[in-house]
């Protein structure tokens, strides 16, 4: 197991190499030119000698390979340099809403772990019936609502006219609820079907049978036997799930008007703050990454299998 | 799994033939919108801002006067529109290097589906955000923003099923027939791999679409005065406390547009493949 871990994290080095390549080519293409964007958002007059100064300021001047190797450095030392807006270092500002921004994204990922396991069993369970309709019918829904939409709604509902819960800002337990809810849905119903179409298939094959010849009793045919081999697909899904959800809690936060990264970064993106920018995708995709490496060490806790594989990319 | 009857399944299933009609509803506005819309979606009255429903504007409208109807309307040519130049320049993009990559082989392989895998390991949506700051606001920039989040899901997609596809006997017997390499992979290896390919995309519309709108919703996607459903919310935020139905109405159009691609797309995938499309959201 250790082994496995092991290699799985050497094996993150050569994919956030490659993380920081397509950031740092992305950022150099088009027409975009950082120097410009410096001296707009400083609100330095863009002559020619301004330009000039600005790029050597920036270190545009130097071979890109030099540029890369540094930035490259600093990034791995958590330094993107200040904000072309407010001048202060990017890293401190993100750091500072990064909390708020885990909080609602950790809550998101809760509740869908935690809805989609009872749901998804019993739909699969009473396949046929009403709880597999209705959380079809849910899953459809789920699955095609834009979760901003659903925030609006729910703020509608659940703050307006019924006053149950508060629409904005961070708080107690009661404020983090629709947020998290909105952005979850969708996450909650693919999983929850997810579980359903592996519990279904794992119902008709042989072991099952056996279990059922032994005449064990359903609860434990299921919740020993089926339940747990169809768990492999939803935990590997879990991975995926925490993008969808890193995604949504950016959306969630403008609604909600949620102090996290996702709200500072939607200003940056939108003056083109290149040092936000950088920092903020590279947080989102580095927790991304070891969201998916935990995955995957829990995919190998549950099923052995997958640590006697080679463990490369699979 | 089970081989059910073409047509005891349709019987069965009323939200599929509801959806597909809605999708033709849809389409045919979407085409039409500018002969069918009662007003100019941009028309600015500024005497008649924020109207309730009425017999003249039978959606109200919104803060500058604009019929919303119309501007629904007008929405539905601009969502499908983008998302169509969407899924098409994805499939065309994955499968053109998805091809390439699984046909060729060696390092030319290697090297692509590294490419690839660089871009898979960004949260999708993030990375759209990013590249509409790097390219720029606006449609042309949120089509590419979004086909470069996609493409390479598709690319190594593709190129496992022509890998599949190539080591098939039947390859063999059209080689040892003396077929052109070039005729055997436009004929027997690119046409069955794109028709899969095609479906997959349609499943994905849907989901193209939330982003299309989410993106702008944040003000980084399509710009107004564009009557899009996504910036018709963003721009009725501050009308959402005396006017909720500015907010709800465009969204509703996006559940619906969404839900009528996913729920024909879900049957198809049922039908077809079960292992198709697994996984992604």
């Amino acid at each position: 197991m250790i082994r496995f871990i092991i290699k799985r994290l050497l094996a993150l080095v050569p994919v956030l190499l490659a993380v920081s390549v397509v950031v740092f080519v992305l950022l150099r293409t088009g027409e975009n030119d950082p120097a410009m964007s410096y001296l707009r958002l400083s609100g330095i007059p863009p002559t020619d000698d301004a330009l000039a100064d600005a790029r050597i300021a920036l270190g545009l001047d130097r071979p890109v390979l030099v540029q890369y190797l540094d930035w490259l450095g600093r990034a791995v030392r958590l330094d993107f340099g200040r904000s072309y807006v407010t001048g202060a270092p990017v890293t401190d500002h993100l750091l500072h809403y990064l909390p708020n921004t885990l909080y609602l994204a950790g809550v998101s990922l809760f509740l869908t772990l935690a809805l989609s396991l009872p749901l998804g069993v019993a739909a699969a369970v009473w396949r046929g019936k009403w709880p597999d309709h209705l959380t079809r019918l849910l899953a459809a829904v789920g699955v095609s609502a834009p979760s901003f939409w659903l925030g609006f709604l729910f703020i509608l509902i659940f703050s307006v006219k019924l006053g149950w819960l508060p629409s904005v800002g961070i708080g107690g337990p009661a404020h983090v609820i629709m947020p998290a809810f909105s952005v979850a849905l969708m996450s909650m119903c693919i999983n929850m079907r997810l579980l359903r179409g592996g519990m279904v298939a794992e119902m008709s094959s042989r072991h099952i049978l056996y279990a059922r010849m032994r005449g064990l009793p359903p609860r434990v045919i299921v919740g020993k036997h089926v339940l747990r081999n169809s768990l492999i697909p939803v935990v590997t899904a879990i991975g995926m799930h925490v993008g969808e959800i890193l995604g949504g809690a950016v959306v969630a936060e403008i609604v909600f008007s949620w102090p996290g990264v996702g709200r500072y970064a939607v200003s940056a993106i939108y003056n083109r703050d290149f040092p936000v920018m950088q920092c903020f995708i590279l947080m989102m995709t580095v927790i991304f990454v070891f969201a998916n490496l935990l995955t995957d060490i829990a995919c190998a806790a549950i099923d052995p299998r997958i640590r006697l594989d080679k463990g490369g990319n699979a | 799994m089970t081989a059910l009857p073409l047509s005891a399944g349709r019987r069965r299933d009323p939200l599929l033939w509801l959806a597909l009609g809605l999708l033709a509803f849809l389409v045919v506005l979407a085409v039409f919108a500018p002969v069918l819309t009662p007003y100019d979606p941009n028309a600015i009255d500024l005497d008649n801002r924020l109207a309730p429903f009425s017999a003249s504007h039978w959606l109200g409208t919104d803060h500058l006067g604009r019929d919303v109807l119309s501007r629904l309307m007008a929405g539905t040519r601009v969502s499908l529109g983008s998302v169509l130049v969407i899924a098409g320049l994805v499939l065309g993009t994955g499968f053109v290097v998805g091809s390439v990559s699984g046909w060729l082989g060696g390092w030319v392989d290697s090297l692509i589906m590294r490419i690839c895998e660089a871009f898979m390991t960004f949260p999708t949506f993030i990375l759209a955000m990013f590249l509409t700051g790097v390219l720029g606001r606006g449609m042309t920039n949120v089509v590419l923003a979004i086909v470069l989040t996609h493409w390479a899901w598709y690319a190594r997609i593709t190129r496992g099923m022509v890998q599949a596809v190539k080591g098939r006997e039947y390859i063999a017997a059209a080689r040892l027939a003396g077929g052109s390499r070039a005729g055997i992979f436009t004929r027997h290896i690119a046409a069955p791999v794109l028709n899969q390919m095609l479906i997959l995309a349609t499943l994905d519309i849907g989901h193209m679409l939330l982003h299309v709108s989410g993106l702008s919703f944040l003000g980084l996607g399509i710009q107004p005065p564009t009557p899009e459903w996504g910036v018709m919310i963003s721009d009725a935020r501050p009308h959402f406390w005396t006017n909720p139905g500015l907010v709800i109405l465009p969204g509703a159009m996006i559940l619906l547009t969404v839900l009528a691609f996913n729920i024909p797309g879900d049957r198809l995938r049922d039908r077809l493949d079960p292992t198709l499309a697994e996984g992604r959201a």
